[in-house]
């Protein structure tokens, strides 16, 4: 995989301003990342970091008075300045979005059919009946139960699980090439969001799919991605196979992260630790890293310069593990150490996470 | 479920009965009597006393209420004592030109005030929005006192094509008909419009940073269709609830819009009995346009299951 082909989707210096009277969000600001054919790559970081305003960019769906400029290349063509019309006929199409709380993300007055539907008979043509069919297949495929009666439904009918199922189904709707997935369990049931992650996972290896897997929860994205991309304050902090930075975290921000991610076995026991500080003002980021004020290992350098997006094993290892970290973890002995450029490279996406898996019971 | 029909009924029945005693004992405290009216100025008070016994107007305020409650509930609202025609003859006589132009004003003010929201609502922040949405507080400002002397200046004085005043009714001919409602209909339509416009551009915007707009876009509906597909009518409750209240106060008569063109509806016949002290023929119009309103709210409550499904299953719980 390290021989890439053309990822599906790469974003290259995407940044993104929300207008504010306090002045700009820099939400997101100078975030390079790509998805390959097929691959999960998991976004994870705070709350705040900027992933929603990253997934709403590459959807068109910006609030008005924000200002976008970099590229997001899908399959090689920029989203951000390819005319309207064609831009309509790649989203929901090619990329599907799944958003954070499906209470809120299904129109309360449209039955599920046609919310369900509307979007396969635009890209695809197809008739009422023909789409009835498709959406049947799908409810099914999703594990909804009894989808003749469910079309029939309005959102209020149907519980948090199922909503969110059902929208699946609709991003799943056109055989998109992407999806999108922003916290979609963070407003279920616990005991629903793990079902929900699963069959996220489950459909992205059956249909060969790619997937962007967005959470502020490490132990989230841990055994269901191939690739993790660490943002925090708008910036990317590191990136990599999702196995190698389980392994061995590079990035202070990472390190501090996955610390304060309980796993399995502490959760019962130990309190579960959290990074102090808080994000800093998103309309003036402090210069340099912008994890520094919060920073146990902070040096001068992190301010001036401040760190630059930089191979974690030197660029001879390859460009697959990048951090932006000044004074970054050591790296890991030898044994470990040569993990993450050659388990990058052998890694098929069902390989199994040696340190997280440990992460995913919760 | 039928217990709330049933309570709403009852609730309904007490409204119109409190609005006719009320309209009976305002009508008791202004001056003059009918028989003072019919008789003219130069009466002697026992002459006077004797016509308010033939009409029955001697006795008590709430004897007078109660005998006029006891034929009223079989549909007769009496005789006027003055024109010496039946209540509901006069209103049934009065309410085709009204209901015409209650109607024709609501349904070209929703027309235009449900384009003009969505553009603005579409544009929101822009100077087509700014322009639009200041427009519409002047002519919120304007009553219609004002723009309907305007409109006959212009419409009917200097362009001719409109009648200055008076009403041709359909039977005379759809065409002439219509020439006759235009000019009042858009005296009343300005305001109506802008209060439309106001409301249902305020709850579109609101509408349109929901998640599921953003969930329509995201599946590459055009803007066209998530508008009016998914956004246009989750906005409208409480444009229907405005809807609503106009037409029971247009209906009610639209006096000073009637008086202006001179206009033989419901308005001018309460503003005449009033004049008159005809006080069986104002209390009819008044309870009548009480039941009107009622039914008005009735019909939006059930437009709201329609609108709003979630609202269906509480009515069925
Ligand atoms: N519509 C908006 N208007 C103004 N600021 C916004 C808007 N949306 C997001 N922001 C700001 O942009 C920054 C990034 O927000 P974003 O929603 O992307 O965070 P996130 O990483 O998705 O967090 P969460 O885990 O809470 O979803 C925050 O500072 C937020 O306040
Ligand atoms: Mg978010």
């Amino acid at each position: 995989m390290n021989a890439q082909p053309e990822p599906v989707l790469a974003v290259r210096n995407l940044r993104a301003y929300i207008g504010t009277p306090r002045g700009a969000v820099r939400a997101v600001d100078d975030v390079s990342l790509h998805v390959g054919r097929a691959q999960a790559l998991g976004v994870v970081g705070e709350s705040g970091s900027g992933k929603s305003v990253m997934a709403r960019a590459i959807m068109g769906l910006l609030p008005p008075r924000s200002a976008c400029s970099g590229e997001v290349l899908f399959k090689g063509r920029d989203l951000l300045t390819l005319p309207r019309k064609e831009r309509q006929e790649i989203w929901g199409k090619q990329i599907a979005m799944v958003f954070q709380d499906p209470g809120r993300s299904l129109n309360p007055v449209v039955r599920i059919e046609r919310q369900l539907t509307e979007g396969m008979r635009k890209h695809l043509g197809i008739g009422k009946s023909e789409a009835h069919g498709r959406a049947v297949d799908l409810l099914r495929e999703v594990g909804v139960p009894d989808p003749e009666r469910r079309l029939r439904n309005y959102p209020h009918e149907l519980s948090g699980g199922m909503r969110q199922r059902v929208m699946i189904a609709t991003a799943l709707a056109c055989e998109p090439d992407l999806l999108i997935a922003d916290e979609p369990t963070t407003a279920l049931d616990v005991t629903v969001q793990r079902q929900i992650l699963d069959l996220l996972r489950r459909v992205q290896r059956d249909r060969g799919m790619a997937m962007m897997l967005i959470s502020h929860d490490l132990a989230v994205v841990a055994g269901r991605t191939d690739r993790v991309a660490v943002m925090y304050a708008g910036r990317l902090a590191e990136t990599g196979t999702t196995r190698a930075i389980f392994a061995a975290p590079r990035h202070r921000y990472t390190h501090a992260l996955l610390d304060a991610t309980p796993s399995l076995d502490h959760q019962r026991h130990a309190p579960m630790r959290v990074i102090p500080g808080s994000l800093p003002d998103p309309t003036s980021p402090p210069p340099g890293c912008r994890f520094a004020p919060r920073c146990a290992h902070t040096t001068d350098a992190c301010v001036d310069p401040g760190p630059r997006m930089t191979s974690a094993d030197g660029v001879a290892a390859g460009m697959d593990h990048l951090i932006a970290c000044v004074n970054p973890v050591a790296a890991p002995a030898a044994a470990d150490g040569a993990a993450p450029a050659s388990v990058g490279a052998g890694a098929s996406p069902n390989t199994g996470l040696a340190k997280g898996g440990d992460l995913v019971g919760r | 479920m039928v217990l709330t029909v049933l309570q709403r009924l009852g609730r309904s029945v007490l409204v119109v009965l409190l609005v006719a005693l009320g309209s009976v004992l305002l009508l008791s405290l202004a001056p003059g009597s009918a028989a003072s009216v019919i008789l003219g100025e130069n009466a002697t008070p026992e002459m006077i006393d004797e016509l308010n016994k033939e009409l029955g107007l001697d006795r008590p305020i709430w004897s007078q209420y109660l005998h006029w409650l006891a034929d009223a509930v079989t549909g007769d609202f009496g005789t006027s004592p003055i024109t010496h025609q039946p209540v509901t003859d006069a209103i049934i006589e009065r309410l085709p030109v009204t209901i015409e132009l209650a109607v024709l004003a609501l349904a070209f003010s929703l027309f235009v005030a449900v384009i003009l929201a969505i553009i603005s609502a579409s544009l929101a922040g822009t100077w087509v929005d700014r322009a639009i949405t200041g427009l519409s507080s002047v002519f919120l400002s304007v009553p219609a006192f004002v723009a309907g002397p305007v409109l006959v200046y212009y419409g009917a004085v200097q362009l001719g094509w409109f009648p200055v005043t008076g009403w041709n009714r359909i039977s005379e001919g759809l065409g002439p008909n219509l020439q006759s409602a235009i000019l009042p209909v858009l005296a009343i339509s300005l305001t109506e419009i802008a209060s439309f416009h106001r409301l249902l551009r305020t709850d579109l915007v609101a509408t349109l940073r929901e998640d599921f707009v953003g969930a329509a876009r995201a599946k590459g509906m055009g803007r066209g269709y998530v508008m009016l597909r998914h956004a246009l009518r989750p906005s409208s409750f409480s444009l229907i609830t405005l809807v609503g209240i106009n037409l029971g106060r247009l209906i009610g008569g639209t006096v000073i819009v009637e008086a202006l063109f001179t206009l033989p509806g419901l308005g001018q016949l309460v503003v005449s009995s009033i004049n008159s002290r005809d006080v069986i023929t104002v209390q009819g119009v008044v309870v009548f346009v009480a039941i009107v309103y009622v039914v008005v709210n009735m019909l939006v409550d059930l437009s709201y299951g329609w609108l709003d499904p979630r609202t269906r299953k509480v009515a069925r719980a």
